[in-house]
């Protein structure tokens, strides 16, 4: 077998790992099952009275249109994010220096890992699609545009993973990384057009709030969703969705492999 | 069969300001046990995990079935197993699961990673536990999976990082058994302990390091001879009969015996236990001295030390502490 082939069987050996821990602790799921049911639910009954959305909302201009796209993206990130805390985790344990001692394919632990957490991210936007649809979601963009827009969240959230493998592989406890999380991440989607329209922002949070990647991706989401065309967001989210990616993957694996050969 | 399967050279690793290795060499011999003892914080799991490829050394080299570990890790990876101090075990995997996994991260093909979990499991006693997962698992059993996994390709060197260390007197007496057995079947193994009676028992070579360098080696015999050996002591009840007792203790021993008089000690070097201590008793008796205590001593790693360093083995351990 080609080296290709054996890390992806390396990698496949991973994912299995792994989804056989979430069938073993199911609360693994947690954070892209019950959350963002929690946020989709809490946003559009306490604000969804509150915010206009105008056209923003797609043609009912509905809050809960106009909210969905943010709370998917919101929802990915995080997932990425997660990634790191399961890693710092493996670090932790011990287990990194078994597969070190193997002749596996090394990356193979980091790909594993971030694969994982795309289909735990699938499951995400699955979950949150259903909900979103029994509380009057009404995503009119067509099959083709719809596709796109889950693409594009999955490709997101995909590179925000190797993000999160980066900080995995910097923290010394995945607990650490449960702060760095709340403290960098939750920033970065409220002063993002994920729950709010930016237009009642001032004007220097404005700047940073209509051009940061984060409400990028939810725009183009938004717009492919509903089938609306407010924002013409597509090329830029993509555009960052791959230079994260782009930046994050050797980052990531070069962080993991000074901290595993010290 | 005399080839070194096993070779370190000048190996030096500093954390910071702490030298953890500051020019070890060693090597092992194709088929043989070598034991490097020492105390906790010498240097013996750092050294382990150089030859592991797991951290890169400062200075020096060392190879693995003649590869170098710093050149080629991925083929070094081939050649090894590793078991651990800190049984790395997934503890969410069953047994089974475990040894599953790792076979096929060794490239062992699909059909022999079944048969050969099944031999593992059966010969290492987790018939019962096979297919719990390793949570529950007791001390004993996670070694003994922990070792299990590092034979899942049965490669030809093998290193055991403190393999009994926490076990109860059961436990470690059959990991002792499994690891004979290993270089009986022509495995090179390198263990690290902090138990002289377990180097006693296991090795063909030992190496003591302290401060990460190699105080002493040689063969069990060598080193107790280096420290004396064993001896038979006895404490008696009436300060005016130790001369008495050192002449037939003299008689009985090896070379002079030693006496403390404050104590009422007298001891001697012996090479057996073969009747002596009978012996001893009746002789003593005859010549009229009252015996409180009488007992073979065996050296420690504390006596290695204390012959060695002119300190006991635990200093460094308080120091760090």
């Amino acid at each position: 077998m080609s080296g290709f082939g054996w890390w992806l069987r390396d990698s496949w050996e991973m994912v299995v790992r792994n989804l056989i821990h979430i069938k073993r602790t199911p609360e693994l799921l947690l954070d892209v099952t019950l959350s963002p049911i929690m946020f989709v639910l809490l946003f559009s009954f306490v604000f969804g009275g509150a915010i206009n959305v105008g056209n923003e909302g797609g043609e009912e201009g509905s809050y809960i249109n106009f909210l969905m796209a943010g709370i998917f993206v919101q929802t990915v990130a995080f997932a990425g994010i997660y990634t790191g805390v399961l890693l710092a985790n493996d670090l932790q344990k011990g287990m990194i220096d078994r597969f070190r001692s193997l002749p596996m394919s090394q990356s193979s632990v980091l790909t594993g890992r971030t694969l994982t957490d795309l289909l735990r991210a699938m499951l995400a936007i699955a979950i949150m699609w259903v909900v979103g649809m029994l509380v009057g979601f009404r995503p009119e963009g067509g099959i083709l545009g719809n596709a796109a827009a889950i693409g594009l969240m999955l490709l997101f959230g995909f590179a925000f993973s190797w993000v999160g493998v980066a900080a995995g592989a910097l923290v010394r406890t995945p607990e650490a990384l449960q702060g760095i999380v709340f403290a960098a991440v939750f920033p970065l989607t409220f002063v993002s057009s994920a729950f709010v329209p930016t237009a009642s922002m001032p004007d220097w949070l404005r700047v940073f709030a209509e051009n940061q990647p984060m409400t990028l991706v939810v725009n183009a989401v938004r717009d492919l969703t509903l089938g609306t065309n407010v924002y013409d967001a597509e090329l830029p989210s993509v555009l960052w969705s791959v230079g994260i990616l782009v930046v994050g993957f050797p980052l990531g694996l070069w962080l993991y492999n000074r901290r595993t050969t010290q | 069969m005399t080839a070194a399967m096993i070779e370190a050279i000048g190996l030096h690793k500093s954390f910071g300001a702490t030298h953890a290795l500051a020019g070890l060499d060693f090597d092992v011999k194709e088929g043989t046990i070598l034991c490097v003892l020492g105390p906790n914080g010498a240097g013996k799991t750092t050294a382990v995990r150089i030859l592991t490829t797991l951290t890169r050394p400062d200075a020096g080299t060392a190879t693995v079935a003649g590869i170098d570990v710093q050149r080629h890790p991925a083929e070094v990876r081939n050649k090894i197993g590793v078991a651990g101090q800190y049984a790395a075990l997934d503890e969410l995997l069953t047994g089974r699961e475990n040894l599953e996994m790792v076979g096929r991260l060794y490239r062992v093909p699909p059909a022999d990673v079944r048969r050969r979990a099944n031999e593992l499991i059966e010969h290492f006693e987790l018939t019962d536990a096979a297919d719990r997962i390793v949570k529950n698992y007791s001390g004993g059993m996670r070694r003994r999976l922990d070792l299990g996994a590092a034979l899942m390709a049965e490669p030809p060197v093998i290193f055991l990082d403190e393999p009994t260390t926490g076990l109860d007197p059961k436990g470690r007496l059959s990991m002792w058994d499994l690891i004979e057995e290993l270089a009986r079947e022509g495995t090179t193994v390198l263990m690290t302990t902090q138990y002289l009676e377990e180097a006693d028992r296991l090795a063909d070579d030992i190496v003591v390091i302290d401060h990460g360098r190699a105080i002493a080696r040689g063969t069990a015999l060598e080193l107790k001879q280096q420290v004396g050996g064993e001896r038979l002591e006895v404490t008696i009840s009436d300060a005016p009969y130790l001369d008495a007792a050192r002449r037939v203790l003299a008689a009985l021993g090896e070379g002079q015996a030693h006496v403390d008089v404050e104590a009422r000690h007298v001891s001697v070097a012996v090479a057996s236990h073969d009747g002596v201590l009978t012996r001893a008793i009746r002789e003593l008796d005859a010549a009229g001295v009252h015996v409180d205590d009488i007992g073979f001593r065996r050296p420690t790693l504390d006596a290695v030390f204390l012959s060695l360093t002119g300190r006991p083995a635990e200093e460094k351990v308080e120091v760090e502490a």
